[in-house]
C-alpha cells in the first residue's frame, strides 16, 4: 500500500491549492482573452495595436521569467505605491503580494494572451447571417452579444480553449517555484525530506493526469451542448 | 585603433548591475539554455520519428505503448517529470559506483534527459498526425506503382509528412525553449538561473528578468523566423499563387 509517511494530508492541501489556482486562472485568462479579442476586432488602430504586441510579448517569454518578474517585481510595485499614500496622503496601508496572487496574475496573463487568438479566431468564424438576424430582431449589443455572439462563438472556441486550459493546468507547477505550497510542492519536499522521490512525485502525476480526465470529459459535455442544432459530429 | 574590450569595460563602469561579471554569468546562463534546447531537440527528434511510425501502425500491441508514453508525458507538467529524474536517478541500483555518476551527479544531464523525453512525445504526437493526414490518393499512387510498405512510408509519407508537420513543430521548437526555464529550478545555471542569481546578488528584480526576456525575445523570433523561412522554401506548393 502507498505510505505517504504523514504527507497525505498536505498533498491534498497542495491540490486543492492546485485546483483553485487553475480555476482561477483560468477565469482571469477568459475575461481577458475575451477583451483581447474584441480589441483585436475593433476599429480603433491603437486598440489593435496594444493588442497585438500584448499577445507577441507574452508568448515570446517564458512563464518562469513572467511569473519571477510580476512576483520579485510585485511587491516592490506595491511598496512603492504604499509608500507614496503614506508620505504624501498620509494612508497607512501594507499590502502584502503573496504567491498566490502573484501566480493567479501571471498564469491568467499569459493565457489571456492565447485565448484572445482563440476566441478572435472563433468570433469570426460565426456566421454573419445570425448576427444579422439578432439585429433585424432589433436586439440591441449588448443583448446580441449575449444571445448570439457569445453561444454560436464558443461553439468554435471550445476545442482550443479546452487545449488552453490543459496546457494551464500544467503550468501552474510552477508556482511551487517562487514558494507556493502546491502539491508539487509538497511532493518535491517530501522527496527530498524522505530520499524517496517516487513515493510522492508519482501520484502527483497521476492527480495531473485525473484533473485532465476529468475536465476533458466536462469539456466534451459543454462541446454538446454548444453543438445543440448543428447535427453530429 | 579601436579597441572592443576597453569599450565594453567602459560602457559598463559606471553601472552597479550591468558589470562585465553579471555578463558573464548571463553569457554561460545563454550557453547552458542553447545547449539543452538544442540537444533535447535533436535526440527527442530523433526518437520521435521512428515512435510516430509505431504509433501510426494498426496493430495495438504496438501503438497501444507509445501512445502511453505520449500520454503520461503530455498530461504531466515537465516539473514533475525533471523532479522525477533529477530525484530519482541515484535510485537506480550501482549508478553511485559507475562510470556515469560523474555525468549524472550533475543537473544536467538529468535535465537533458527530462526534456528529451518530453519533447520527443509531443513530437511523436505531431508526427503522427502529419502521418495520419496523408492524402489517400497519394497512398493509392504508391501501391498501384507496386511499392512495398516501407519503400512507401520512406518516399512518399515520410517527405510529406515532415513538410505538414513542420508548422507545428516550430511551436513545438519555441514551446522547449520557455519550457527550459526550469532547468534553473534543479541549480543548473541557464538564462534564468542567471537572472535569478543577479537578483539574490543585488536583490533588484527589473534589471535581470527583463533582460532576459529580452533575450529569450530575442530567441524566440530567430526561430519563429528561421520556421517561417523553412515553410516558405518547402511548403511553397501550398501557398496561395501570386498574381
Amino acid at each position: 500500500m502507498l505510505d505517504l509517511q504523514g504527507y497525505g494530508p498536505r498533498l491534498f492541501e497542495g491540490a486543492l491549492v492546485t485546483v483553485e489556482l487553475a480555476a482561477l486562472s483560468l477565469g482571469l485568462a477568459i475575461i481577458l482573452g475575451l477583451i483581447t479579442a474584441t480589441a483585436k476586432m475593433s476599429r480603433s488602430w491603437l486598440l489593435r495595436r496594444v493588442a497585438g504586441v500584448y499577445t507577441t510579448l507574452i508568448r515570446g517569454v517564458p512563464d518562469l521569467v513572467l511569473m519571477m518578474l510580476l512576483f520579485y517585481g510585485g511587491q516592490i510595485g506595491v511598496n512603492a505605491i504604499s509608500d507614496v499614500l503614506l508620505y504624501d496622503y498620509d494612508i497607512d496601508i501594507y499590502i502584502s503580494f503573496n504567491a498566490f496572487a502573484a501566480g493567479v496574475l501571471t498564469i491568467g496573463f499569459i493565457f489571456g494572451a492565447y485565448m484572445g487568438e482563440t476566441f478572435r479566431g472563433a468570433f469570426m468564424a460565426v456566421d454573419a447571417g445570425q448576427i444579422e438576424a439578432g439585429k433585424a430582431y432589433g436586439m440591441g449589443s449588448a443583448l446580441l452579444f449575449r444571445r448570439v455572439r457569445f453561444p454560436q462563438m464558443m461553439r468554435h472556441a471550445l476545442p482550443g480553449l479546452s487545449n488552453n486550459w490543459m496546457v494551464l493546468l500544467k503550468t501552474t507547477a510552477l508556482v511551487s517555484v517562487i514558494g507556493l505550497t502546491d502539491m508539487v510542492r509538497v511532493a518535491a519536499e517530501a522527496s527530498r525530506a524522505t530520499h524517496e522521490p517516487f513515493v510522492f512525485l508519482i501520484p502527483v502525476a497521476v492527480a495531473y493526469l485525473l484533473i485532465a480526465s476529468v475536465t476533458e470529459w466536462i469539456f466534451a459535455r459543454l462541446q454538446k451542448r454548444y453543438d445543440i442544432g448543428f447535427g453530429e459530429h | 585603433m579601436f579597441d572592443l574590450s576597453t569599450w565594453y569595460h567602459e560602457l559598463l563602469d559606471d553601472n552597479a548591475i550591468f558589470t562585465p561579471a553579471t555578463m558573464a554569468h548571463y553569457w554561460e546562463g545563454l550557453v547552458t539554455t542553447t545547449q539543452l534546447v538544442f540537444l533535447s531537440l535533436v535526440v527527442g527528434l530523433v526518437l520521435a520519428v521512428p515512435l510516430a511510425i509505431l504509433r501510426s501502425s494498426k496493430r495495438k500491441w504496438i501503438s497501444l505503448p507509445i501512445y502511453a508514453y505520449t500520454y503520461v508525458f503530455r498530461g504531466t507538467p515537465l516539473l514533475i517529470q525533471l523532479y522525477i529524474i533529477y530525484y530519482g536517478v541515484v535510485f537506480f541500483d550501482g549508478i553511485q559506483e559507475s562510470f556515469l555518476w560523474p555525468v549524472f551527479r550533475d543537473a544536467f544531464y538529468p535535465a537533458l534527459i527530462a526534456f528529451t523525453l518530453n519533447t520527443a512525445a509531443y513530437t511523436t504526437e505531431i508526427f503522427r498526425g502529419a502521418i495520419k493526414a496523408t492524402a489517400k490518393g497519394e497512398i493509392e499512387a504508391a501501391r498501384a506503382y507496386g511499392m512495398s510498405e516501407s519503400l512507401m512510408m520512406r518516399r512518399i509519407v515520410i517527405p510529406s509528412a515532415f513538410r505538414r508537420a513542420l508548422p507545428a513543430y516550430g511551436n513545438e521548437v519555441i514551446f522547449m525553449l520557455h519550457a527550459s526555464a526550469i532547468a534553473s529550478v534543479v541549480t543548473l545555471m541557464d538564462l534564468t538561473g542567471a537572472a535569478r542569481y543577479v537578483y539574490s546578488r543585488f536583490y533588484t528584480p527589473f534589471e535581470p528578468f527583463l533582460f532576459v526576456a529580452l533575450i529569450y525575445l530575442c530567441l524566440t523570433f530567430a526561430i519563429l523566423f528561421f520556421f517561417r523561412f523553412l515553410e516558405k522554401r518547402l511548403l511553397a506548393h501550398l501557398s496561395s499563387p501570386s498574381l
